[in-house]
């Protein structure tokens, strides 16, 4: 085969199918270094301090909160419509990406996935702790019982447990299926002991046959087929909480093109963080390349610009629909008690994310990486500015209040974020962070030094 | 490798399997592997999600406890495709995943020895059927010669 002299390279220097699998592996079968322990350590921290705040919700009741009769819904469900955000980019890197033969996400793909399925995780327990009584949760599911109800199927917040539960389902069986061949590579790779057995189970005997490589490529493009649906009906069924509703701010129908495009876009800007942290602290530079976080900027741009197109569409239908009560929640989002909120979401997701289109700053690693922490706070700001600023002040002037988070509601916020951490650390540690087989076969395989290494035997 | 496979397959070898570190492009069709019919169990199998789903909350609005909810009629069918459509994707997606495990007969099991271990990292094996072991050996051997190989046994 030949080398293309037109095409840069997916991954870079001169690797072997044998260096590739020791390059990704040996990072995490030698000792961990001292900033793993760093970050395990914090995050342990922030995980304890929320689930510390997390029991504390559930012993006093919701009254630790900020919330009050008028702003029912403020903190916690922000985080939750954040995290679900964040997900999103690891199933679009996956599966849109997989559909669209888009070979450079075949290094990222795997933390990708790691991050939706965690991500998902803390998005869940915010419903849950939401609900007051976490031990009622069974409520929301239609099972047979002897009152002979069933639950409201015209609701969307039912519509919602499906669509996450199903989500969370289908997203941690692709990583699955996805992880076999790799825990088999694993397996071979430890010599003895219980951290050999233990991957031998995972591993389900993985042999590398060529009919179980066709079953398995054919699986992995069917689940991307369904999963690329999915992931946009889950934000847009999020969105719809809102949407369906009739309070001034959130009945639009533009709402769940605009909540998949921000989270899409807060999700890459996520995948940049733990990415451009991991290519360093793993050694991974030659397979993370700067070509790889330049292709996200690039998405980060087209879902940023979407974003704003959303945010003027917004504003313009608030004064074209000519409805008054429209009209004054948009004016009050932007110039009332919370236009600081307002500021940070456009200063955060529309202009710095503009700015990518400067060459010099798409390519570089440091401003990606403080631009990626500036847009996760952005789209955070994003969804209080819609939830808390439609809700302080709508149709009856009386019950107009305002809304402050408590240290719990805070605390909680912390504490998922130390879960998401934790989560991750944890997986690179115990999983390849890149997929070894995908990486393999985009390789060049040009060069004299690869066709010796490559060769049969028979038997 | 696919080199020897095609001289292999050209002099009348069986070839029981090839069992490679990645997906080999090419060898599906050399091999004349059939194409797998997991994505037609999951289109069974979403079919079924999808007609369960529909069909339950239909009977629950309609049969089994009406209830007036908001001034909607009580058979409303677009509130029902969001659900729907998600068991449809649920049934599709774990039918799907379960037909490849059971096929490819993966499981969980500790006892389990690969034939070499080498294959997962750098290694391509190619298996033929021998009825005699000594003459395929030979014949094998005559054949692969011009061809790059570490090992025949």
């Amino acid at each position: 085969m030949l080398q293309s002299p037109l095409r840069t390279p997916l991954i870079e220097g001169k690797k072997t199918y044998g260096s590739i699998t020791s390059d990704i592996l040996n990072p995490m079968m030698n000792k961990a270094g001292k900033f793993w322990y760093l970050g395990m350590t914090i995050a342990g921290f922030a995980m304890l301090f929320g689930v510390f705040m997390i029991f504390w919700t559930v012993w006093q009741g919701i009254g630790t909160w900020g919330e009050n009769r008028t702003v029912g819904w403020a903190f916690e469900i922000t985080t939750f419509v954040w995290w679900i955000g964040i997900g999103h980019a690891g199933t679009f890197i996956s599966a849109i990406l997989l559909l669209f033969r888009q070979k450079w996400r075949n290094s990222i793909n795997r933390s990708a996935e790691a991050m939706t399925i965690f991500a998902v995780i803390c998005a869940a327990l915010f419903p849950l702790i939401h609900l007051g009584r976490p031990l009622l949760t069974f409520f929301i599911f239609p099972y047979p019982n002897t009152r002979g109800l069933w639950v409201n199927f015209n609701s969307p917040l039912v519509w919602d447990v499906f669509a996450i539960s199903t989500y969370f389902t289908i997203s941690l069986v692709f990583w699955y299926v996805g992880l076999i061949p790799d825990i088999g590579t694993l397996r071979d790779k430890i010599s003895k002991g219980l951290k050999k057995n233990i991957y031998n189970f995972l591993s389900f005997g993985w042999k590398g046959s060529a009919r179980d490589w066709h079953r398995h490529e054919i699986t992995s493009i069917m689940l991307a087929a369904i999963a690329t649906p999915l992931v946009l009906s889950v934000h847009s069924i999020v969105s719809m909480d809102f949407a369906s509703s009739i309070v001034p701010g959130w009945h639009t129908t533009i709402f769940p093109p605009y909540f998949v495009a921000g989270a899409i876009f807060s999700g890459f800007a996520m995948v940049q963080t733990l990415l451009i942290i991991t290519r360093k602290a793993m050694g991974l530079e030659a397979y993370i390349t700067e070509s790889h976080v330049e292709n996200m900027n690039k998405i980060l741009i087209a879902t940023g610009s979407i974003v704003a197109l959303a945010y003027m569409t917004e504003m313009f239908m608030a004064w074209y629909s000519g409805v008054e009560y429209e009209h004054y929640a948009f004016m009050n989002r932007a110039t009332g008690p919370y236009w600081w909120a307002y500021m940070i979401m456009i200063g955060c997701n529309v202009v710095s994310s503009q700015l990518l289109w400067i060459k010099k700053l798409r390519k570089s690693l440091v401003f990606t990486f403080f631009l990626s922490i500036v847009i996760n706070i952005g789209m955070w700001f994003e969804r209080f500015v819609i939830i808390v600023t439609s809700l302080h002040r709508d149709y009856l002037t009386s019950s107009w209040t305002m809304y402050k988070p408590t240290i719990v509601e805070f605390g909680l916020l912390i504490g998922t974020l130390g879960i998401f951490f934790t989560a991750f650390l944890l997986f690179i540690r115990i999983f390849p962070v890149i997929s070894i087989f995908e990486v393999k076969s985009i390789m060049k395989t040009g060069d004299q030094h690869q066709y010796e290494t490559e060769s049969s035997h028979e038997k | 490798m696919l080199q020897a496979v095609r001289k292999l397959l050209d002099n009348k070898e069986t070839i029981t399997d090839v069992l490679s570190p990645f997906p080999v492009h090419g060898l599906d069709e050399t091999l004349s592997i059939k194409r797998s019919r997991i994505p037609v169990g999951g289109f069974i199998f979403g079919a079924l999600g999808a007609i369960l789903a529909f069909g339950f909350q239909a009977w629950v609005f309609t049969v089994s406890y009406p209830l007036i909810i908001g001034g909607k009629p009580f058979f409303s069918i677009p509130t029902f495709i969001p659900i729907t459509f998600e068991v449809t994707v649920l049934f599709a997606g774990l039918s799907m995943v379960t037909a490849f495990l059971i096929r490819s007969r993966l499981k969980p099991d500790i006892s389990f020895k690969p034939l070499d271990e080498r294959i997962t990292d750098d290694r391509f094996v190619i298996l033929v059927d021998t009825a005699d072991k000594e003459l395929t050996l030979n014949r094998v051997k005559s054949l692969l010669s011009g061809i790059h190989t570490l090992e025949i046994r």
